[in-house]
């Protein structure tokens, strides 16, 4: 049950990009396509749950025991980084077309801050591990969730008739700030 | 690319290329921070200076790193300073350190500082490599204190604490600006504000 709520919250409640902003610059930037946007969503969620299955680990077995926590950012920077390295040879080998698509949106997920958000913010709600990984697989599937609705409406978007200044990020930031209020729906429905 | 000269490095990240504005970076801590004014200046400071030490560094060891593992050396060398920057918040300004939270560790992915790294200081001397951090730094900072005010002013009807508005709308505030939507809304507002501005002096 405990599972099912952090699941809920991760995904819907405090949905990672539209009530954290967390991971806005892809959301920003892989929204303009309802393929890739699906595309880029899959591949964050896979990651996130990989990053946390070798973060909490990390630093449970390893960093504190030996009282290293302090090397918690660097350690868990690298390891995202070559997980997502890992991802990009993988897409490019089986599945290149996706990986055309996604361009070089791939290796930014490096810097994508909702990879080490959740694999720092996992360790600070002190989760075990099997909850941290619901987490990550929830925050995941609450990205892509966003992400896939932010896309399909940025492609009717594409036809409106935009006032001038508003043209390119500010109309598409507004757009955001109407699906967040939209998710504001979700609150108090679980808390955890 | 044309030369320019010192003050040009300083002067361009703050209107012309500002991080934020202009080049679309670094929005998660713009957004997640700024729902006062002083929590945006504590967040431009902290990533100003990390940006500064990681442009001067990677900037004097640009000659050494072999160009195919240049990443993962940048990203050491932030994550370095980045954790520098949160023992020493967690220190002396623990109250903030508190209120930033997830968002110090988070300046490691900062879109900004890598990409300074990248597209600057692996290709310029230290002395302008630390002007363009100190400009682009200064640029970020003054964008996340505008909207951290603006969203303060509207959300809570105060700027860095003091009553700007009144008793009687701070008892009833426009809360949703300092709620998320909010942060997007302010910031939509602001860049088609600065693009309207930019575009009339063309």
């Amino acid at each position: 049950m405990i599972f099912l709520l952090i699941f809920i919250s991760a995904a819907l409640v405090n949905n990672f990009v539209l009530s954290r902003f967390l991971g806005i610059c892809p959301f920003l930037g892989v929204s303009k396509k309802l393929d890739s946007a699906v595309g880029m969503g899959i591949a964050v969620i896979f990651v996130m749950v990989l990053a946390v299955s070798v973060t909490w680990p990390l630093q449970h077995y390893i960093l504190n025991p030996l009282g290293l926590a302090y090397l918690q950012t660097i350690t868990f920077i690298l390891i995202i980084a070559s997980l997502v390295q890992l991802v990009e040879m993988i897409l490019k080998k089986n599945v290149p077309a996706l990986y055309h698509s996604l361009g070089i949106y791939l290796p930014l997920i490096t810097t994508n801050c909702a990879i080490l958000g959740i694999a720092i913010d996992a360790i600070l709600k002190k989760y075990s591990l099997a909850a941290s990984l619901v987490y990550a697989l929830g925050a995941g599937i609450g990205f892509t969730l966003a992400l896939v609705i932010m896309a399909g409406i940025r492609e009717r978007l594409e036809t409106a008739d935009t006032p001038a200044p508003f043209k390119g990020t500010p109309i598409n930031l507004i757009l955001a700030s109407l699906l967040s209020i939209a998710f504001m729906g979700f609150s108090a429905l679980v808390t955890v | 690319m044309k030369k320019k000269g010192p003050f040009f490095e300083l002067a361009k990240g703050i209107v012309k290329e500002n991080p934020v504005l202009v080049l679309v970076l670094g929005m998660c801590p713009t957004l997640a921070v700024t729902t006062s004014a002083k929590n945006g200046i504590a967040m431009g400071i902290a990533a100003t200076a990390v940006l500064i030490g990681s442009n001067s560094v990677i900037s004097l060891i640009r000659k050494f790193v072999p160009d195919e593992v240049r990443i993962p050396i940048f990203i050491v060398v932030i994550a370095s300073f980045v954790t520098v920057i949160q023992l020493v918040m967690n220190a002396y300004f623990y109250e903030l350190f508190k209120v930033l939270g997830l968002f110090i560790p988070l300046i490691v992915v900062n879109c900004i500082i890598l990409g300074r790294a990248e597209a600057f200081a692996s290709k310029n001397n230290v002395f302008l490599s630390i002007l363009d951090g100190i400009g682009m730094g200064i640029g970020f900072t003054l964008t996340l204190f505008f909207l951290g005010a603006f969203r303060e002013i509207l959300g809570s009807g105060t700027v860095l604490g003091f009553n700007i508005l009144g008793e009687s709308y701070s008892k009833n505030p426009m809360l949703i600006m300092i709620l998320p939507p909010g942060g997007f809304l302010m910031l939509g507002l602001m860049m088609a504000f600065v693009k309207v501005f930019t575009e009339k002096r063309k």
